[in-house]
């Protein structure tokens, strides 16, 4: 019986996390990277939404095929939109905040001109995996595996290629990477890129599990900013694991018993608890550790 | 009493705004003559509608205080003026038929924001977080507010008299009532009080950015490593802006509730959240002045654009947005100041070398 209880308690707290891994991602790379926040990320993700909800309805692609339209077109938005504007913020990172907000007034209201304020909805995929008694749902899990999925390629990325080399020599000392020859305007592009297309990823795969309306960006776009904060952008891949792990076990339990609601002041009390005590967030404090652990063995004999 | 008034006009004529020419206050004082006389000729919807533009000025202006002179960016106003206009409406809805409920619920409206806004601030300031987690935050909160706001529907969601409403808002709040007259929607009176407390803020807002504390204030936002380095409370002094500017948007959200009489989670969503910024930002950041006049004049475009829908309002907004940071990240009026001020300038330095002091310091 109790492990039906912990079978069903990790299910939620697997939905969830998944939920706010795939909301933050593309955010928290952008940051970590290029140390700026993308306002209009939430509706890069309703792009993705509407996306897949056009070429599903319009075209009679499958839905995998849309994930992958998404995905696409989503990240060659983000290259547009990073060579025409994104580019010129470089060196005014607030304004950059502005003026994607800009870009998220202007994308919510366009949508909502072009489109009406619905969508017909793309059906949601019935996936039924027993485990004795109980029953969960399949896409659910996927979606859980897709989060766990997308973080191991970004790793994979960053650490096992000579673009992620690249990558890491550019956030640490920009200036010192382009002296060594690397190209680190185009690695901004193609880390604004990735972002867009992991929101398009995440607009995709939560498709058919909302209703696809113009401003359906904010309900993702208020727990991927909470991430994010608590994450820190020092090193995006253990701030966004770290802090949505830290966040469902906060959340998922405060959500079960008194709805979501209370689940996001969870997560907001949460977020200004870290902040005061770790203001670069869990990546930040975890590089201080690491860099203090470099420093004292080279004071070692 | 002389000398104190020379040094009034010193510190009003202070470096940190646009406007210190006898031209600039001849036409200040005649535009706001203008203004003081406009009800006897204008109609009484004129006057609504002028007193319901100027109304957000506080907030705009608190905003501008913040963002263009502490270098602050919040996405909080909205916030701020809902829980003032939340809180008034309770306040005044339970005290109705008391001498003076309107006042103390105008007073407790106030001190809700502020108070709020100290709590939120003490967590975001003295952690001493990066410049881009302000402003997250303060959206983060802004969604959460209308989010709670928008399920309170129903009569468990009642504060002694007064039903919350849900998304159809908190209706019938009283106007503000002080002694026999009565601050209502279409009222001369509401509008006078408008106009003077526009007037009297931009002033005083005035006298605050060129004091002691408002020299303070810039030196945070140019430098806040060097500014605690000489020993003032940065932490604090943040805080004490963000509530300032907190009580400024409270102040706005109480003008609003009485104005229109109702309030609702509309007024302070996401898309409410967003007008502060862009009317600071559009006008300039950096000058009260401008960023007065751009609230007043964004307010009527929008307000004439909204006739077809507000998501075109929005979207010109949004557009307008992006336009002004891309070509006039400094704002546009502030821009159109400095190309005008510029010749001027040098045709003086040109008249009298060696430049005095006091010329170099411009509005940056």
């Amino acid at each position: 019986m109790s492990l039906f209880v912990l079978a069903n308690l990790l299910y939620q707290f697997a939905d969830t996390m998944a939920f706010l891994l795939l909301a933050a991602l593309g955010l928290i790379i952008i940051l970590g990277v290029i140390d700026l926040i993308n306002l209009a990320h939430g509706e890069f993700i309703m792009l993705g939404a509407y996306l897949t909800a056009l070429s599903y309805n319009w075209a009679h692609l499958p839905l995998l095929a849309c994930v992958l339209v998404s995905m696409v077109g989503v990240g060659l938005f983000g290259l547009f939109l990073e060579r025409v504007l994104i580019r010129r913020f470089y060196q005014d990172k607030l304004g950059a905040l502005v003026a994607t907000w800009g870009v998220s007034l202007i994308l919510s209201q366009g949508i909502l001109i072009v489109f009406g304020p619905s969508m017909a909805a793309v059906p949601f995929p019935q996936w039924t995996v027993t485990l004795g008694s109980s029953s969960f749902d399949g896409y659910r899990l996927m979606l859980f595996g897709t989060a766990i999925a997308a973080v191991a390629v970004l790793w994979w990325l960053l650490y096992h290629t000579r673009i992620g080399v690249q990558t890491r020599a550019a956030m640490q000392n920009a200036e010192m990477a382009a002296c060594l020859g690397i190209r680190v305007r185009r690695i901004y592009l193609l880390t604004f890129a990735a972002g867009s297309a992991l929101a398009g990823l995440t607009g995709a795969l939560y498709a058919p599990t909302t209703t696809i309306v113009p401003l359906m960006g904010t309900g993702f776009v208020d727990v991927a900013f909470i991430t994010v904060v608590v994450g820190g952008g020092a090193n995006p891949i253990v701030g966004a694991l770290t802090s949505a792990a830290v966040l469902s076990v906060i959340s998922t339990p405060l959500a079960s018993i008194s709805g979501t609601f209370v689940g996001r002041i969870g997560l907001l009390v949460a977020a200004l608890v870290v902040i005061r005590f770790l203001p670069r967030g869990f990546s930040g404090y975890w590089r201080d550790l690491q860099r203090r652990r470099i420093a004292a063995a080279a004071v070692a004999p | 009493m002389t000398t104190r008034w020379r040094t009034l006009r010193d510190t009003l004529n202070g470096p940190q705004d646009l406007g210190r020419s006898p031209g600039f206050w001849a036409v200040f004082v005649a535009v706001a003559l203008g203004l003081l006389l406009y009800p006897a000729a204008g109609s009484s919807f004129g006057l609504s509608s002028l007193a319901s533009f100027l109304l957000y000025v506080p907030m705009a202006l608190g905003l501008g205080l913040l963002w263009g002179y502490g270098g602050i960016l919040s996405f909080g106003q909205s916030a701020f003026f809902g829980i003032a206009g939340y809180v008034y409406g309770i306040v005044a809805g339970n005290l109705a038929g008391t001498p003076a409920g309107t006042v103390i619920a105008f007073a407790a409206a106030i001190a809700a924001a502020a108070l709020a806004a100290s709590v939120f601030g003490y967590f975001l300031f003295y952690g001493q977080v990066s410049g881009w987690i302000v402003p997250l935050l303060c959206l983060v909160l802004t969604l959460i507010l209308a989010t709670f706001l928008g399920q309170t529907a129903g009569y468990q969601w009642r504060v002694g008299q007064v039903l919350l409403g849900g998304y159809n808002g908190m209706t019938n709040i009283p106007s503000l009532q002080v002694g026999p007259v009565e601050f209502g929607g279409t009222s001369a009176a509401l509008y006078y009080l408008v106009v003077i407390v526009t007037l009297l803020l931009y002033l005083g807002l005035r006298l605050f950015v060129n004091s002691g504390y408002g020299h303070i204030l810039v030196a945070v936002r140019d430098d806040p490593e060097r500014t605690r380095m000489l020993g003032h409370n940065v932490d604090f002094i943040q805080v004490q802006v963000f509530a300032l500017a907190a009580a400024l948007a409270g102040l706005s959200g109480v003008l609003y509730a009485s104005w229109g009489n109702y309030m609702n989670p509309s007024n302070m969503d996401l898309l409410a959240a967003t007008l502060p910024v862009i009317w600071t930002a559009v006008g300039g950041r950096r000058s009260l002045l401008a960023v007065l006049l751009s609230t007043v004049a964004l307010r009527a475009l929008a307000d004439s654009l909204a006739v077809s829908g507000s998501q075109y309002a929005f979207l010109a907004m949004g557009a307008l947005l992006l336009a002004t940071m891309l070509f006039f990240p400094a704002g546009i009026i502030v821009s159109v100041a400095r190309a005008w001020q510029r010749p001027r300038r040098m045709l003086r330095r040109v008249a009298r070398e060696p430049v005095q002091a006091g010329e170099k310091s411009e509005i940056a």
